[in-house]
């Protein structure tokens, strides 16, 4: 018997089972590969056709006042304080209604109606942004003769929001472990400041992790804000009215005049233009470089969190 | 320890700490808790869900008597008000559903009675003017191919890429290729359309006419565009759906049980026996939940797909073809955002979001009720 198991351990494993081995193996790392072409290249492509855009002084303190497709210059800070704003508000909007939510699913919820509102959670996170739009001009615009604005975009990208955040802070309470709320429970300490004081304190850098991610998300959105607000070049800083800028809404605006490649130049001469291209790519690496930072935040803040995986 | 006991073991500790916990007694003694309870555990999680009660048992002891009972109310007081807003926020959320389709349902409405085509099965799209002529077939289509290949597409990558960083990579490289296929995801999506249309699309003008000489399939059957096809969104597609197809089967790929793994290891089979015989019969359905939840994202993405695609006229025959120019539900009404004029317009538009609402609602429904499947197994 002890022969039969050294011949079934040391028999050389048949070629071809050899050969589908490596071929696996090949296929995976290639899978890997593969999917690092469509990373590098954008990136590559973002940076090298952006950069010459946002390395001008006026890129960062300017607006597109005034400005066509026929002239170079301006900046983007019209669509740095849209978008600023909306994402701002529309995070104090989700962060509070999130939390509660994942409150009730972790420490409330039994039964029937926590399922029902796991189930609608998942379905909001799979929600199109578009979809999103729409329900919120039919409701504010449709229904009560509201006109679009900058607060519209916030509403509609609370949905979008609040079901990143709900998971996370999901997960992170979970991870907090229960001997902390009975010791909590056992030396009288009421249920909801148990929760205030001990958990939520507890997983407070993962939740925090949950909401950058979500910004991130909601930063470069770009469906609520043709429908809710349009795009305005002049710097609009009031969220109530008016059309307003934004770093999204400022690609679009680029891309619909990238057709105008030629113009007239001061002597009357006919000229190529890149102008539009420019500031397109270049909106396209300010958009970029924020929702990356965002995310390497939030990495970093996963990484400091006490409660690891 | 009978239940009846176990209150009186309890009692003493929430009146010796009683002044020290009003302030953060809590965050003190939280880090070391179950030191004395440790054989209660049992009954502790038991009141769990009822902490109040903890109080009202402790009560009785005479000592404190007077002091307590205000403390004890407020707790109920502020217990209620928390779980009322925790409940509330989580219906919330079921109300919010049940009002998208609500308010998409009642201003698709008028117009979808004043249509004068069916609207489920006509081709038409004509919302200008005084006569309604819309329907979705076009759209339906368009939606659904450019999602089918995109998913068709992305799966057997995100797969191997998700056997990859867990079964082949060593932990450091895993953890870098994690976050990088992670970083394809953040990646905003109007920024895929501009690169997927002015970059990616002229490179892959070549691959149309190759896929063309095999036009006996419906679906490379027409020369239509160079740029601008639905082959070209459905690619774009793929690398958006990419992240969140490896997130799902990366996260099953890791849960395989180690005693299925080290069995077929121990039968002799080689790395990739291995994977066929452990791992990826017990990843398989959340493999396809994965799939479902990418189909779903790929069926709503709007920016991506409206900024490739060339919208293309009405009156053509109707073509299989994947090189055509086209909409989707989300393209069309991104198109036509900014002439939402008059409500009867909008409504068609609205009505084309209802649908598409429709569809992602149950595609994703799907997804999840293959995953809990899986769970209760």
């Amino acid at each position: 018997m002890s022969i039969a198991i050294q011949t079934g351990l040391h028999a050389p494993v048949a070629r071809s089972r050899k050969i589908k081995n490596s071929a696996a193996t090949v296929f995976v790392t290639g899978c890997f590969l593969l999917a690092m072409i469509p990373l590098v290249w954008l990136t590559w492509t973002v940076v090298s056709k952006g950069l010459h855009a946002i390395t001008h002084a006026s890129w960062w303190t300017g607006d597109q006042r005034g400005i066509s497709y026929r002239d170079g210059g301006g900046g983007m800070l019209h669509a740095f304080v849209g978008t600023v704003e909306q994402v701002a508000v529309s995070t104090l909007l989700s962060v509070p209604l999130a939390i509660f939510v994942a409150i009730y699913l972790v420490e409330y919820g039994r039964g029937r109606l926590a399922r029902a509102t796991s189930f609608m959670v998942d379905i909001l996170s799979g929600l199109p942004s578009i979809v999103a739009a729409l329900f919120v001009y039919a409701v504010f615009v449709t229904t009560f003769g509201g006109q679009r604005a900058g607060i519209l975009v916030s509403l509609a990208l609370v949905m979008l929001m609040v079901p990143i955040v709900v998971r996370t802070t999901e997960e992170m309470l979970k991870l907090v472990p229960d001997e902390l709320r009975e010791a909590a429970y056992a030396l009288g300490v009421p249920k909801w400041r148990t929760i205030l004081r001990v958990v939520l304190p507890t997983a407070f850098t993962g939740i925090v992790t949950g909401i950058v991610l979500g910004i991130a998300r909601i930063a470069g959105e770009t469906a609520p804000l043709l429908i809710l607000v349009g795009y305005s070049r002049n710097l609009n800083s009031n969220l109530l009215s008016g059309y307003q800028g934004s770093l999204p809404g400022m690609i679009y605006d680029q891309v619909t005049n990238l057709g105008n490649t030629t113009g007239l130049d001061a002597n009357g001469h006919r000229v190529q233009l890149h102008y539009a291209a420019d500031r397109m790519w270049g909106t396209a690496l300010t958009l970029i470089v924020i929702v990356m930072a965002l995310n390497l935040i939030a990495r970093l803040l996963a990484r400091a969190s006490k409660l690891s995986r | 320890m009978s239940p009846a006991d176990e209150p009186r073991v309890l009692a003493p500790r929430p009146s010796a700490g009683s002044s020290a916990f009003q302030e953060n007694g809590a965050r003190v003694l939280a880090p070391r808790p179950t030191a004395g309870a440790s054989d209660s555990v049992a009954e502790l999680t038991e009141l769990d869900s009822q902490p109040v009660h903890l109080t009202e048992v402790a009560a009785p002891p005479k000592p404190i008597g007077a002091g307590l009972g205000g403390v004890h109310q407020r707790h109920r007081l502020g217990d209620r008000v928390f779980a009322g807003l925790a409940t509330g926020a989580g219906i919330l959320t079921i109300i919010l559903i049940a009002l998208i389709g609500l308010f998409l349902l009642a201003k698709a409405w008028p117009s979808i009675r004043d249509n004068q085509v069916n609207f489920l099965i006509s081709r038409a799209w004509t919302v200008t003017g005084n006569e309604l002529r819309f329907g979705v077939v076009d759209l339906l289509y368009t939606t659904v191919i450019a999602s089918l290949v995109a998913m068709a597409l992305a799966v057997p990558v995100a797969v191997g890429i998700a056997l990859f960083i867990t079964q082949y990579a060593p932990r450091s490289l895993a953890k870098l290729v994690g976050y990088l296929v992670d970083l394809l995801a953040a990646i905003p999506s109007i920024i895929f359309g501009i690169w997927g249309i002015y970059v990616l699309a002229p490179h892959l003008t070549g691959v149309q006419h190759l896929l063309y000489h095999v036009r006996f399939i419906p679906l490379f059957k027409d020369k239509g565009f160079d740029t601008g096809t639905v082959f070209n969104a459905a690619l774009v597609l793929a690398i958006m759906i990419l992240p969140i197809v490896t997130a799902v089967s990366r996260d099953v790929f890791e849960r395989t049980p180690t005693e299925r793994v080290e069995a077929a290891w121990a039968l002799g089979a080689t790395r990739w026996e291995m994977i066929r015989l452990a791992v990826l019969p017990h990843g398989r359905a959340g493999v396809v939940s994965g799939a479902m939840l990418g189909l779903g994202r790929a069926l709503g993405e709007t920016i991506a797909v409206t900024l490739i695609l060339s919208t293309v006229g009405q009156g053509n025959a109707f073509s299989w073809s994947i090189f055509n120019g086209g909409a989707t539900f989300a393209s069309k009404i991104a198109n036509a955002a900014a002439e939402f004029n008059n409500p009867k317009q909008t409504g068609a538009y609205i009505a084309a979001g209802l649908v598409l609402f429709v569809l992602t609602f149950l595609v994703n429904a799907a997804a999840r009720t293959i995953v809990s499947r899986d769970k209760l197994k």
